[in-house]
């Protein structure tokens, strides 16, 4: 099926070529990285984690939310979901990747990422991340693989097959669970000591990535044959709306905690995310852009007459996939670190090589998904109009 | 004979080629003196003559394939046990040697590129030992 | 020892088998593992032990600006620290790396100031380093076991393993721990081309690797405490093992008032800040 990837009009070779540039751009900027160190990024003693490992967190998710295509299909055989639920798993695997490479791009010294491995730390909740996120892929790429490739030849997928998926629905919580865990399991850290921590992370991932599959599958219609069906994206925007309606629920929840508690520590990252702090307010702008898209969306999704309408919807899920974007892949590591464990407010904004580097990976995440899309429609296209039996 | 799809074939294979050759022709012409590391520090000298002879931890034979791997584990047990010293296996009546690449083997072999580098650029081997540890100071030699 | 080595050849070896490959030292370790030496290796005889070493500090003694600065030179020197300076002279908090440094009592202990202390009482100097928690969680968090406990309550750091994940940064609440941004080797103390100069019994650290205080075990692998502890006026850090009942740091967290830094948090701190100080015991 490969091939499939390797044939193309002119403009899918634009496309990928203009993606290209940024894979290399990226590349080099990694290069150079690579050799002079970490400093070249914007972070610092105090804000050691920054865009790179915001992007991981982010990305966790979205590789997650393929996972709410896969339980209406499979669990509740929501038969509608049939075409679809392979660009799901797609997406999955795109983004897995771009989650591998933030976290590469982000060590210090990445030529001993083996150590993980050679030297096993159960007691770690980074050593579980790596486990659960090479497993994820692994068990996307398989399923993805052969479901597609049964559709193919037109015969039902194997039954060995039909574990992995059920297997892939828990594992698809446990990505972003883990990951959560990264946050909420450290001391001292006001901002993400929160037990709903991982709760949140699976909402806003519910809502996310089924946001971005809403926009992709637009687009894959308009570029080819495939058509996910209208009914179909009605029926993924009502599971997005009502996960954003999760989501901002319980960043509520995190905001009432903190101020009606009143303890200054718990309340300081907000006031600083939302307001400015020590006459800081560099995230304040993106911040309140990040909860007015929020809101707007949420509204836009809520109300049917708007929802139905695509061009509307399109727009709904730019907003919010955006909001959630600086929420979760900015504002959540920044206000982790500010202020730091001495009450200081050191401020932190990315360098240009560091957002180079962080757009070539999000390239090189397109060019992936690019591919496996492409194979993944030449099938559907072939095949078109059979039904199949999963 | 007609060989079809001959063009992309052959530009396979020689690109195949090029980059299986790499090695090779990117060595050519190149002197390549054989290595021969030297054990006549000053440290050593005084060595041999408070001992009667020249020894490191352990034979020279062994020292040659497996140095790598005892300095491996004495970093291992040096930053985790605290251990600092080394009895010797192949030579158990020498005093026990200190554990240390920095202030032991370098005190002992200060002539690093003599010694070390002569070796691993021979084999193109790129230790990053010197990343963290300082090398000891060296003289430029001088050619008689 | 021996466990650790069959351990880490078990490890490795399943690693391989796994298809994760492994670095050329360890595959080689593998290969050859069988012939490798039976350990023979033992500590100094002059070691110092303990079954729990701590640090009482007592801010007291701490008199001039110059009995800040040469216990903090002391240590940063040994150490090969580096000392990154702006072209004009200031320090670059960008690439900073510190061991042990002087803070304010707000600042060491936020939330314990109070709307009526006078600025004099909140900039009151504290010296601060590494906790060597009883339980930190630094070393919970660390996915290759770089960060360590050694077995007399050390927070050890291992910088042969340390991947740069910089999440024993994330979890340490009090901000002990350094990243190396950039080679360290480019900070004007420690670059022979810009005056500096690098102490030769120590090794510098590599760029990407975390760092921290140590509590000297280089130290007291040969019979010598910490750097600070004897450059600091006399009786201002005071170090000792914790679980001996007769040790000056015992009968003093004992019997005196101490404090140590967000207790709350069940890290374990092992520093104590003797407050009152003067005629302790």
């Amino acid at each position: 099926m490969l091939e499939k990837a390797l044939e193309g009009s002119k403009k899918y070779w634009a496309w990928v070529f203009f993606l290209g540039i940024f894979a290399l751009s990226g590349t080099y900027w990694y290069i150079r990285q690579f050799n002079e160190g970490l400093g070249l990024t914007g972070m610092h003693r105090d804000v050691s984690w920054g865009l790179y490992i915001g992007q991981f967190t982010f990305l966790v998710g979205v590789a997650a939310s393929a996972v709410m295509l896969v339980i209406p299909y499979y669990l509740h055989d929501f038969k509608k979901f049939g075409k679809i639920v392979i660009l799901g798993e797609f997406l999955a695997i795109s983004a897995v990747t771009m989650c591998i490479l933030f976290i590469f791009v982000d060590m210090g010294q990445p030529m001993r990422i083996m150590n993980v491995m050679l030297h096993p730390t159960p007691g770690s909740v980074m050593f579980w991340d790596s486990v659960v996120l090479s497993g994820y892929l692994f068990i996307n790429a398989l399923v993805g693989w052969v479901t597609l490739g049964a559709d193919k030849k037109g015969v039902p997928p194997p039954k060995w097959i039909k574990p992995f998926i059920y297997l892939s629905i828990p594992w698809a919580i446990s990505i972003h669970t883990v990951t959560a865990f990264l946050y909420s399991g450290v001391p001292g850290r006001h901002f993400w000591l929160t037990a709903v921590m991982a709760a949140r992370f699976l909402a806003s991932a519910f809502a996310g990535g089924p946001a971005l599959l809403i926009i992709l599958a637009l687009i894959v219609r308009k570029v080819s044959k495939f058509d996910a069906g209208k009914d179909v994206i009605q029926a993924i925007s009502r599971i997005v709306a009502y996960a954003m309606f999760a989501n901002v629920f319980l960043l509520g929840l995190e905001f009432f905690t903190a101020f009606y508690s009143g303890i200054p520590g718990h309340q300081h990252p907000f006031v600083y995310l939302y307001k400015g702090l020590d006459g800081h307010s560099e995230l304040v702008t993106l911040m309140w852009t990040s909860s007015i898209f929020a809101a707007v969306s949420l509204i836009m999704l809520w109300v049917p007459k708007i929802r139905r309408n695509e061009g509307l919807l399109a727009l709904a899920c730019i907003m919010l996939f955006s909001s959630l974007w600086i929420d979760k892949g900015f504002g959540l590591i920044i206000g982790g670190f500010v202020p730091n464990p001495f009450e200081e407010v050191n401020p932190y904004w990315p360098t240009y090589p560091e957002t180079m580097i962080t757009i070539g990976v999000w390239a090189i995440g397109f060019i992936v998904l690019t591919f496996l899309y492409k194979i993944a429609i030449s099938v559907r296209e072939q095949t078109a109009g059979v039904e199949i039996e999963h | 004979m007609k060989i079809y799809n001959g063009g992309p074939i052959f530009l396979g294979i020689l690109v195949f080629l090029a980059i299986a050759l790499f090695p090779f022709y990117n060595n050519f012409g190149k002197v390549n003196a054989k290595p021969e590391p030297k054990v006549d520090t000053p440290a050593i000298q005084e060595y041999e003559k408070a001992n009667g002879k020249k020894e490191c931890i352990e034979s020279k034979e062994w020292m040659r394939g497996e140095h790598m791997q005892i300095l491996n584990q004495w970093r291992d047990s040096v930053v985790r046990d605290y251990n600092r010293t080394y009895k010797s296996n192949s030579h158990p009546n020498a005093a026990p040697f200190n554990m240390s690449l920095q202030s032991g083997c370098m005190k002992c072999h200060s002539n690093k590129k003599k010694f070390c580098d002569e070796c691993h650029n021979y084999l193109s081997v790129k230790p990053y030992c010197w990343d963290c540890h300082i090398q000891p100071e060296e003289k430029e030699e001088v050619k008689s | 020892m021996s466990m650790d080595r069959r351990q880490f050849l078990k490890f490795s070896g399943i690693a391989s088998i796994l298809g994760f490959g492994a670095t050329v030292a360890d595959a080689t370790n593998l290969i050859t593992g069988k012939q490798l030496l039976p350990p023979q290796v033992d500590k100094n005889k002059e070691t110092l032990t303990a079954k729990r070493w701590a640090m009482v500090v007592d801010m007291s003694k701490f008199k001039t600006d110059e009995d800040f600065q040469k216990t903090i030179t002391a240590c940063h020197s040994i150490h090969n620290v580096p000392d990154f300076r702006k072209p004009d002279g200031a320090p670059d908090r960008k690439f900073e790396v510190k061991w042990i440094w002087k803070s304010t009592y707000e600042k060491a202990f936020p939330g314990m100031e109070s709307q009526y202390q006078s600025e004099h009482v909140k900039d009151m100097p504290f010296m601060l380093l590494c906790n060597h928690c009883t339980n930190p969680a630094c070393v919970r968090v660390c996915p290759t076991k770089a960060t360590y406990k050694l077995p007399d309550g050390i927070t050890m750091q291992d910088m042969h393993r340390c991947i740069g994940c910089r999440f024993c940064m994330a979890a340490c609440p009090y901000g002990a721990r350094s990243f190396n941004w950039v080679d360290p080797r480019r900070a004007a103390n420690l670059d022979p081309a810009k005056g500096g100069k690098v102490n030769p019994e120590y090794p510098t650290r590599t760029k990407g690797v975390v760092e921290k205080c140590t509590f000297c075990t280089e130290r007291l692998a040969v019979g010598k405490r910490p750097a600070c502890v004897e450059t600091a006026p006399a009786g201002a850090l005071l170090f000792g093992d914790l679980e001996d009942p007769n040790s000056e740091v015992r009968k003093i967290v004992t019997n005196k008032l101490t404090i140590r830094r967000k207790p709350e948090l069940g890290t374990g701190p092992a520093i104590y800040y003797l407050i009152g100080g003067g005629d302790h015991a």
